[in-house]
């Protein structure tokens, strides 16, 4: 960026809830049902027809709030937000406009130059969602109306963004609370997360805002931080050339990298907002706050600093293994198997990742169970296999998912430390090997990973390799 | 004239076969027929008959409701499942409801037989039931002036003996002016005593359900089959429901409010004498006492209401684009084209000006001054009332400034047409009961209606009150 500059970034996030129902009447709001099928009369807009609000969305919203330090009002309001859509059936979107439930939050962020960055929450306030309409089917526009209705809350950050990183963070951790807190997905592609940006430049003393932009239609995490990049550096090319920052709505370009203004006329609503007169006031009292307050689960960051303390995690291991919730949870399963939590670590971060990664599936679909992966680690810790071992039969762990003592019973793989048995070995081994026992008596160490792997070799690795280790450089003295 | 002077009595002589329901059903369809030219009815149920029988059937073996027999129709604006729903207009025309309102599931429930639905004017807005794209109604005491509305063909059908009891809607008189025009009974209940799903909105915060019948018995029995919690409107309200019919009776002391701002200037001289003679003649009964208050905001009444309703219609009215169902303009290809001509040609006047208003006072810039101010307006006039209530029971008011007017004598002046509401508007302001009842008729024989009101959720009193008077006025 040109250092003369900085950016003015705030977010608006929407995020679909994942309630069984809708928010004003009892359809389902499962994903992927035949188009216009999960309706009714109410999310149709059918003359005389009223809401009725769905209490679960109330309480994920106001957990949303908890978790992002916000100010949870005790009344808030819904308001009607009119426009005239094919997809949005009652002509106006029922959303929360100026008495919204969640007021006043923020989120701490670590940019990579260890720079924490307080960023504001202004509010977060529930809606329901649209339908979609989809124009590819010739001249025609057709219409579904299964997410008419779906539950959404819109989470809105102040302006406090200085750089794409600081957007992409801010992003990435509430996409983590959402998930932690088990009410949204935080399926960017599929759009369950969606993330528009306002987005404006200054001179970097200057404290008066510029001219803001609205960048929309980026599907996934990664595209905002470019999107938001490309606009920064468009803004300023525009001024460097003395140009003027037009207020418009921009929409990303994934494939072209790039941003293009939305057709004017789509954006220049007058949405007429008041208060819904179908739906009473909402009222959180003391008692249901309580009640909401108790369902919320050890947020990412608390665990973190838990996994640190308690395990004696490094840092590293805590920030992966947290990530995210069901990640934790399957670590946390592990070490109620094993206490060596290290090893557990070491195991999730390496072996379990790298297949998550491979096979592209989320850890609660990731076919070896904690209980099994923790009995692999005690084996290996009483001695029973090596590590090697281990890692060799973790294919087939997987495949099974069997008992791992089993696996290894039944391939007799039980570690060799019976001396008398590897005595024999390595006799056999040392009077073979003249040579090197020559070099190594002559002082060159190293000559011992030699031995160590000609024994391990003809114990088809089964040897502990401790105890080869120790029996060698017993034997090989012996030579002298 | 019917055979039986009002519901009760109707069940018994069914009870004894002294009446044949059947016979019932097929005279109200013979008479409908008959009154064709007054044009109170949009679609005539024919199965009316085949649930008559099924009623019938019923009574005989003592398994019935509370309204079995009861004929009723319906204002054309409350949904019943596979029956026709147009609002009285030409852009629901071919609309079909696909679910029943749960005012009219519990009549059917309680085993009464609809026979039709009811002309009134487009989307319940109007006065006069002039605006109906099914035409205009006529007022069957004097066929050259209106019944009133917007519920006209509603209380045409009562005052014609077209049925038994009809239903209408009230967002700022609708059901009392009518009844007042035509001489009979109309009650808007307290907002979130009668559930309003299904009911079509115009202005969803004043919309009320209620009905109109020939005496306050009917009128009672009705009330307490229609009032309710309803899991399917949020606005409507857990609350007692007493039993009306029983209650009537009650010989309570009452203390009645005369608000002198509604005898004020406007007022038809000849009403305001009418009245004045009953109060007077009233007041001789020691039970009954008068007492002059005041409502200060009333005068605000008419505009506070045509803000707040039009900004509500204006939005309500949205779902009318010719997308989903209903009727749309299909020779334009561009989707804003299609709204606009869809709606240019499916909605009357009134309501393209009600729509037009309404969005200008929910317009940025212009909010302000209009919405919210009319919404603490709106607070004001509820206080007035409250107000009122520490010091009487109910209160008495002239219905309508002035007797049914000739048709086409206030259409081409809406602000006069508004004025016909100008004593009943602060009743849906305030969410309060409220009762049209004839007393009499002026030098043209066209009726009177005298208006009374009570506190929220107090139609117990307001009933008692009602009959206590008629009964008074008649001896
Ligand atoms: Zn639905």
């Amino acid at each position: 960026m040109n250092s003369k500059y900085e950016a003015v970034i705030g977010l608006e996030v929407h995020a679909q809830l994942s309630t069984k129902s809708k928010i004003f009447c009892g359809c389902s709001t499962k994903f992927g049902s035949n188009p216009n099928s999960n309706v009714c009369p109410i999310c149709l807009g059918h003359p005389g027809v009223l809401p009725v609000l769905n209490k679960k969305v109330v309480e994920y919203a106001a957990l949303m709030g908890f978790a992002t330090n916000c100010k949870i009002r005790e009344r808030s309001i819904f308001a009607r937000k009119n426009y005239f859509y094919p997809d949005s059936p009652k002509g106006w979107q029922t959303s929360q406009f100026d008495e919204p439930i969640c007021e006043n939050g923020f989120l701490d962020v670590t940019t990579s130059d260890g720079v924490e960055h307080h960023l504001n929450i202004t509010r977060i306030h529930m809606e329901e969602d649209a339908g979609k309409s989809i124009h590819d089917k010739g001249s025609e526009t057709l219409v579904d109306l299964n997410r008419t209705g779906v539950p959404l809350i819109e989470i809105v950050s102040e302006p406090d963004m200085r750089s794409a990183e600081e957007a992409y963070l801010y992003l990435t951790k509430l996409k983590q609370i959402l998930t932690y807190l088990n009410i949204c997905d935080g399926n960017m592609e599929e759009g369950s997360l969606r993330c528009d940006a306002n987005v404006s430049i200054r001179l970097k003393n200057e404290t008066s805002l510029g001219t803001k932009t609205e960048v929309k239609n980026m599907n996934s995490f990664k595209n905002v931080e470019k999107a938001i990049n490309v606009e920064i550096a468009r803004q300023i090319e525009i001024v460097e050339d003395g140009g003027r920052i037009i207020q418009q709505t921009l929409l990303w370009d994934a494939d072209l990298e790039d941003v293009f203004p939305m057709r004017s006329k789509e954006e220049s609503h007058d949405y007429r907002y008041f208060p819904e007169p179908d739906l009473m006031p909402i009222v959180i009292n003391e008692n249901w706050r309580n009640e909401i307050a108790e369902n919320l689960p050890e947020l990412p960051e608390v665990r973190k600093n838990r996994f640190i303390s308690e395990f004696k995690l490094p840092e590293y291991d805590a920030e992966i293994l947290t990530s995210n919730r069901p990640l934790a949870d399957y670590y946390e399963k592990v070490i109620t198997v094993t206490r060596d939590y290290k090893s557990a670590s070491n195991w999730i971060m390496g072996e379990v990742l790298k297949v998550l990664k491979e096979d592209k599936i989320e850890i609660t679909d990731f076919p070896l169970s904690a209980e099994n992966l923790g009995k692999l680690i005690e084996l290996i810790n009483n001695n029973t296999i090596s590590g090697q071992i281990a890692k060799d039969i973790f294919p087939e762990i997987l495949k099974t998912n069997e008992d791992p003592s089993k696996i290894v019973r039944e391939k007799n793989l039980v570690q060799i430390t019976d001396t008398s048995k590897l005595e024999g070995i390595i006799s056999t081994i040392i009077s073979s090997n003249q040579a090197q026992v020559q070099q190594y008596l002559s002082g060159k160490d190293s000559v011992i990973g030699f031995f160590v792997g000609q024994v391990m070799k003809a114990s088809q690795g089964k040897a502990n390799p401790k105890v080869v280790n120790e029996l060698l450089k017993k034997k090989l003295i012996e030579q002298k | 004239m019917l055979q039986y002077k009002n519901h009760l009595e109707k069940l018994a002589k069914l009870k004894v076969k002294e009446i044949s329901l059947i016979e019932n059903v097929q005279t109200f369809l013979d008479k409908i027929e008959l009154n064709k030219d007054l044009n109170a009815f949009n679609f005539v149920f024919e199965d009316a008959l085949e649930q008559a029988k099924i009623v019938e059937e019923k009574i005989f073996n003592g398994t019935y409701g509370k309204l079995a027999g009861m004929v009723i129709a319906i204002k054309d604006v409350l949904a019943i499942k596979d029956k026709p729903l147009t609002c009285s207009s030409k852009i629901l025309e071919n609309f079909n409801s696909v679910y029943t309102a749960t005012a009219i599931q519990k009549l059917i429930d309680e085993d009464a037989i609809i026979i039709g639905k009811t002309n009134c004017d487009e989307f319940a807005m109007g006065s006069s039931n002039e605006n109906s794209a099914f035409g205009k109604v006529l007022n069957p005491i004097d066929k050259t002036r209106v019944p009133g509305g917007s519920s006209g063909g509603s209380a045409v059908a009562v005052a014609a003996n077209l049925c038994d009891v009809s239903l209408g809607t009230d967002t700022g008189g609708s059901i009392r002016q009518p009844a007042s025009f035509c001489g009979i009974f109309g009650l808007k209940p307290t907002y979130g005593r009668v559930s309003r799903y299904g009911l079509t909105a115009f202005a969803s915060s004043f919309d009320t359900i209620g009905p109109f019948a020939n005496n306050v018995e009917d009128i009672a029995l009705i009330l307490s089959v229609l009032s309710g919690k309803d899991e399917f409107d949020s606005t409507s309200k857990e609350i007692d429901i007493p039993n009306f019919l029983e209650l009537l009776n009650e010989k309570n002391k009452i203390k009645i409010g005369i608000p002198q701002e509604f005898f004020g200037e406007g007022l038809n001289e000849e009403i305001k004498n009418i009245i004045q003679k009953k109060i007077d003649f009233l007041s001789q009964n020691e039970k009954i006492e008068f007492v002059d208050i005041h409502l200060p905001h009333n005068q605000y009444s008419i505009a506070t209401y045509y803000i707040l309703t039009t900004a509500e219609a204006s939005a309500n009215l949205q779902r009318y684009d010719g997308v989903r169902y209903g009727v749309r303009d299909k020779n334009q290809n561009e989707l804003d084209e299609m709204y606009t001509q869809t709606r240019s040609n499916g909605f009357g006047k009134e309501v393209k000006r009600r729509i037009m208003l309404g969005t200008y006072v929910l317009s940025s810039g212009y909010y302000d001054a209009y919405y919210t101010k009319a919404q603490k307006v709106r607070r004001l006039i509820q206080e007035d009332f409250q107000n009122a209530f520490k010091k009487v029971d109910v209160i008495l008011t002239p219905t309508s400034p002035f007797t049914a007017f000739k048709i086409g004598e206030k259409l081409s002046n809406p602000l006069e047409m508004y004025l016909s509401d100008i004593y009943t508007t602060s009743a849906n302001l305030a969410g309060i009961p409220g009762i049209s009842i004839p007393v009499g008729n002026d030098s043209n024989g066209l009726p009177i209606g005298l208006q009374l009101l009570a506190n929220q959720f107090n139609e117990a009193l307001l009933l008692q009150t009602a009959k206590k008077l008629i009964h008074k006025i008649n001896e």
